[in-house]
Parts: structure tokens; C-alpha cells; sequence
């Protein structure tokens, strides 16, 4: 669509903008405020530099919770990006039944997160819970709460559950709108299915797989409720995920400096892997 | 349909609710039955976990609470987000590109980031505790997402009809509630699920930003854990309650939001 050259236009899109930047930028004024200063109380403060941020890049601590937090989301988007697509190809493409599949798959999505966690909470005990019980039964010792394997698979089988249905929505909506000539000549060709796959409907469904990659990697980088309510990041340190270290750094120990430095380096650490993937997926476009 | 997708399809929706049936199935039991072994289906059916809910006013007012400021939010960022998605959709504009991209960067911040400062900030303005500022804070993620789903609706109608409205004598505000509105009902339905939806299931925001007037049922929650350890039935009767509400919602907007995925537009 060919747009028309207007400033006006600013007048409708100023609401939104005095709105976000109400709720983003005063915050996060406040955030760097804290990350260069060591406060005691309302009027003894002391500019102290990069002082916190050395120190935060330094805690091994920091840095057990960074890579367990990128090997989780790498996790996560490897299972949930095929298994969305095969769940998407495999969904009836009209009728009844797929109004009925879509509003199944979005269950999921609609429950609390603090709720999903007690689901599988419940679900996952080895006294109460039909997949501990069973799994104990079948002779595989399972304890979510003790075993830092169990534990990490279930959280991973959780978040599986939990998003794949989003995925795979998008994927739908993808392939959806391929239309039907395509098809046609595809079946002309006499092209197998997975040629089909290949040459059609992957690359027709590139944006909204890129949507769906950025989101999950945004929302399984900042994951919080599901494993605190689930485990608690135990046992042990094994699901102590980046948000659980920072909210017990923040509100917890009360370590405003380190915290506020640890948030920005959190914060750039996400924006410069989703800016990764935006440009390799779109690189992809000008070639 | 052929065989070889109904069947793991089955199996993956099988794998979906099979968790939340073993939730409701507990939901019925009694506590003595929930410890006392497994069985696949309530032997002694009880409303009596649900009793305790609707009957005391701490449990139900988090429902009450939680879905206030939902429709708040929903509103709200439905409201600024409507002509903001026309402006991006039909004009171009000084810093239009930088802006859109600036608005989706605050989907990405980490809420566990914003905790201390809104608590900070809500608590300075007066509004701590209060329904509407769990509304505002959530606008942080929803009116980027509202904005940029209602965009690709709105680029989808013609921009001929603008124009023809506009010749008919229309002014920009009459045009565009009697008009434009009707024309992406689908799209503002839409929009309205996936609003109610973020702000539902949102948890840490909502608990930091509140006490006790605004305490969201996700909250309330914690209670069931007590000295005499936790009241399983009542847990799960609790985590029942909070899936229905979104139940209810995508049930209303089903046409819409099969409609919009159709169109290959969300």
C-alpha cells in the first residue's frame, strides 16, 4: 500500500506514545539512575561509574544462570518450533474441525502462568501426580524435586506444553494463507510432499515463523512464574533461570545497584539476540 | 483426512489436556482421598472445594480483582491502539519506522526489569493498590502487540473506502467509529483475546503492584500453602476457576479469531 506523507499523523499514534512512554521510559530512567550510583537511603547517595556493572559481569553466579538460561531457550525453540510446524501441517484446513482444534490448542495459553506451574506441580508428583506415579511405576525413578535432571526436563516439558499451541497457531495462520494455485501446480509437477514443504510452504510461512522464533525466545529468556511456582529453581541452583536471580537480587537482597546494572545488561542481551535473528531471517529475503 | 495426521494430532492434543484433566479430576476430591492414592475418577465427588471459594470473600474477590483490571487494560490499549494502528498503516511520518520498532522493544523487556521502578513509581503517584495501575503496567506489552496485530487488519481494508467516505462529506472521528470500526470488527476481536489473554496470565507485575484492594487471584492463591501443608482440593479447585474466564472469551471471539487466522493475518 502506498502511503501518504503526513506528520499529523503523529497526533494519533501520541496517545500510545505518552501512554508506553509513561510505563517504559520513566522506569527505565529510574533503572539506569540506580545502575551508576550506590544508595543507602533517600539522601546519602555516591556516583560510583561502571563500579556495579564490573561487578555483575564478574559473579559467577551471573554467569551459571546466563548459560543455563541460553541452553534452556535454545531447548525451547528447537523442540517447539518443529513440533508447532508438524502440529500446523497436520491440522484440518477448514470445517468444524478446525475451529474446534484451534480453540483446544489455545487452553494452554489462557491459563495463569503461576496456574501452569501448579498444574504440573500437582501433575508431576510422585504421590499424587499421574505422570510421577506412572512413570514410578513403569521403574523409572522420577522426582522433580530432588533429581536436578527431572526437574530441568520437566520445566522443558512444561514450557513445551505450555507454548507449543502458539506456534502452531501462527503457523496455521501462515499456511492459511497460501493460496490454492500453488498447490495446484505443485500436484502438476507431481512434487512429493516434503518438496511441497520445502520449496512452498516453508518459505511462504518465513514471517510468521520469524514472529513466532522472536517471541519464543523473548518470553523463554524472561521465564519466571512457571519454574518459581514448579521448583522454586531448585533443587539446588539447576532452574534458577536469569528473571529468578535478578527479582532475588532486586527484592530479595535489596542490591539496587548490581540489580539495575544486571537488568540493562539483560535487556541489551535480549535486544541483540532478537535483532540477530530479525536480520538473519530477512537477510535471507534480499538474496 | 488421512490417517497419518489425525493421529498425532490426537496425541498432541491428548498431551495438552491431559495435565488439566488430572486438575480437574482433583478439584472434586476430598483431601483425604487426593493422599490417600490414585484413582482416575473423583470416588467420593465433592463440591466442597468450590464451597470454600465461592463462600469466602478473600478467595472470590481475587477473581473479582484480576478480571477488573484485565478489562481495564483491554480497553484501555484497545482505545490508543486503534488510531495509532490507521496512522501507521496509512501515513507516513516523521520517525514512523524508528517508533514502530521502539514499541516492539518493550514486548521484549523483562518484567523482572520493571519490578522495583513501577513499584517506585505506582507508590509515588498515589496509585499503588489500585486496579488501574496493574491496567497501565500491563499496557507496557499490550498496546505494542494491539498495535501491531490491529495494523495488519487495517492495512487489509482498502484505502479507497477512506477516500470515498471522506468525498461522502465524513469527518475523520465520524468516519472512523461508524465506519472504520465495523469494517475490522474481526481484527479488533482479535486484538481483544490476545489483550485479555497477556494481561490474565500475568503474575509478577500484578502481585509486586498490589496488597490488598486489587489483589489478583493469582495471588490469593498462596494461601492454600499453610502449617498443616498445602490444601490440595482447594489448589486445584482455584486452578480451575482461573481457566474458565479465558474459556469463556475465546468461546465468544471463536468466529472472529478462526476468521482472523483464516485471513493469515495474525
Amino acid at each position: 500500500m502506498n502511503k501518504v506523507h503526513n506528520n499529523k499523523a503523529w497526533w494519533l499514534v501520541l496517545p500510545v506514545f505518552l501512554l508506553v512512554a509513561f510505563s517504559a521510559i520513566v522506569p527505565m530512567m529510574t533503572v539506569v539512575n540506580y545502575s551508576v550510583q550506590d544508595i543507602f537511603d533517600q539522601s546519602s547517595r555516591y556516583f560510583v561509574g561502571a563500579d556495579w556493572f564490573r561487578q555483575v559481569l564478574r559473579d559467577p553466579r551471573l554467569h551459571d544462570s546466563l548459560l543455563r538460561q541460553f541452553i534452556y531457550s535454545a531447548c525451547v525453540l528447537l523442540i517447539e518450533i518443529p513440533l508447532g510446524i508438524a502440529v500446523a501441517l497436520c491440522m484440518p484446513t477448514k470445517g468444524r474441525w478446525s475451529t474446534v482444534c484451534l480453540i483446544l490448542m489455545t487452553i494452554p495459553l489462557l491459563i495463569p502462568w503461576n496456574v501452569v506451574g501448579t498444574i504440573w506441580q500437582i501433575f508431576g508428583r510422585g504421590d499424587i501426580g499421574l505422570l510421577g506415579w506412572t512413570l514410578n511405576k513403569l521403574g523409572i525413578s522420577y522426582n522433580y524435586a530432588s533429581n536436578s535432571a527431572d526437574a530441568w526436563v520437566t520445566v522443558l516439558v512444561m514450557d513445551v506444553w505450555h507454548w507449543t499451541s502458539l506456534v502452531a497457531m501462527l503457523s496455521y495462520s501462515g499456511l492459511r494463507a497460501i493460496p490454492d494455485v500453488y498447490y495446484q501446480a505443485a500436484r502438476i509437477d507431481q512434487a512429493s510432499a516434503w518438496a511441497i514443504f520445502r520449496h512452498i510452504q516453508l518459505p511462504k510461512m518465513k514471517s510468521v515463523l520469524l514472529i513466532a522464533v522472536m517471541l519464543r525466545f523473548m518470553d523463554s529468556f524472561m521465564i519466571y512464574t512457571e519454574p518459581f511456582v514448579l521448583t522454586g529453581g531448585g533443587p539446588g541452583n539447576s532452574t534458577t533461570f536469569l528473571s529468578q536471580t535478578l527479582t532475588t537480587m532486586a527484592l530479595g537482597q535489596f542490591d539496587l545497584g548490581p540489580a539495575a546494572a544486571f537488568s540493562l545488561v539483560y535487556f541489551l542481551i535480549i535486544l541483540l539476540v532478537s535483532w540477530l535473528f530479525y536480520t538473519a531471517m530477512t537477510h535471507g529475503d534480499k538474496n | 483426512m488421512n490417517l497419518r495426521k489425525v493421529v498425532p494430532l490426537l496425541l498432541y492434543i491428548l498431551f495438552l489436556l491431559v495435565p488439566i484433566y488430572w486438575l480437574v479430576n482433583m478439584s472434586f476430591k476430598t483431601n483425604g482421598e487426593i493422599l490417600g492414592g490414585l484413582s482416575l475418577w473423583p470416588q467420593d465427588f465433592t463440591l466442597a472445594n468450590y464451597k470454600v471459594i465461592f463462600t469466602d470473600e478473600s478467595w472470590y474477590s481475587g477473581y473479582i480483582n484480576s478480571l477488573y483490571y484485565v478489562c481495564l487494560n483491554t480497553v484501555i490499549s484497545l482505545t490508543v491502539a486503534l488510531p495509532a494502528a490507521y496512522a501507521f498503516s496509512r501515513y507516513r511520518f516523521l520517525g514512523d519506522k524508528h517508533l514502530f520498532f521502539w514499541l516492539l522493544t518493550n514486548r521484549m523487556a523483562p518484567p523482572a526489569v520493571f519490578l522495583l521502578p513501577f513499584f517506585q513509581l505506582y507508590s509515588s503517584i498515589g496509585l499503588f493498590d489500585t486496579h488501574i495501575a496493574v491496567a497501565l503496567a500491563h499496557c507496557l506489552f499490550n498496546v505494542p502487540l494491539a498495535v501491531w496485530i490491529l495494523e495488519g487488519f487495517i492495512s487489509g481494508v482498502p484505502k479507497e473506502i477512506d477516500e470515498t467516505a471522506y468525498i461522502d462529506g465524513y469527518s475523520f472521528p465520524k468516519f472512523f467509529v461508524k465506519i472504520f470500526i465495523p469494517l475490522i470488527g474481526s481484527g479488533i476481536g482479535v486484538t481483544a483475546f490476545f489483550c485479555f489473554m497477556f494481561s490474565w496470565v500475568e503474575l509478577l507485575l500484578a502481585r509486586t503492584l498490589t496488597s490488598v484492594n486489587a489483589k489478583p487471584i493469582a495471588a490469593v492463591m498462596t494461601r492454600t500453602v499453610s502449617a498443616s501443608g498445602i490444601d490440595w482440593g482447594v489448589l486445584a479447585a482455584a486452578g480451575v476457576l482461573t481457566i474458565l474466564p479465558g474459556m469463556l472469551v475465546i468461546w465468544f471471539v471463536r468466529n472472529h479469531v478462526v476468521k482472523g487466522f483464516a485471513l493469515g493475518r495474525v
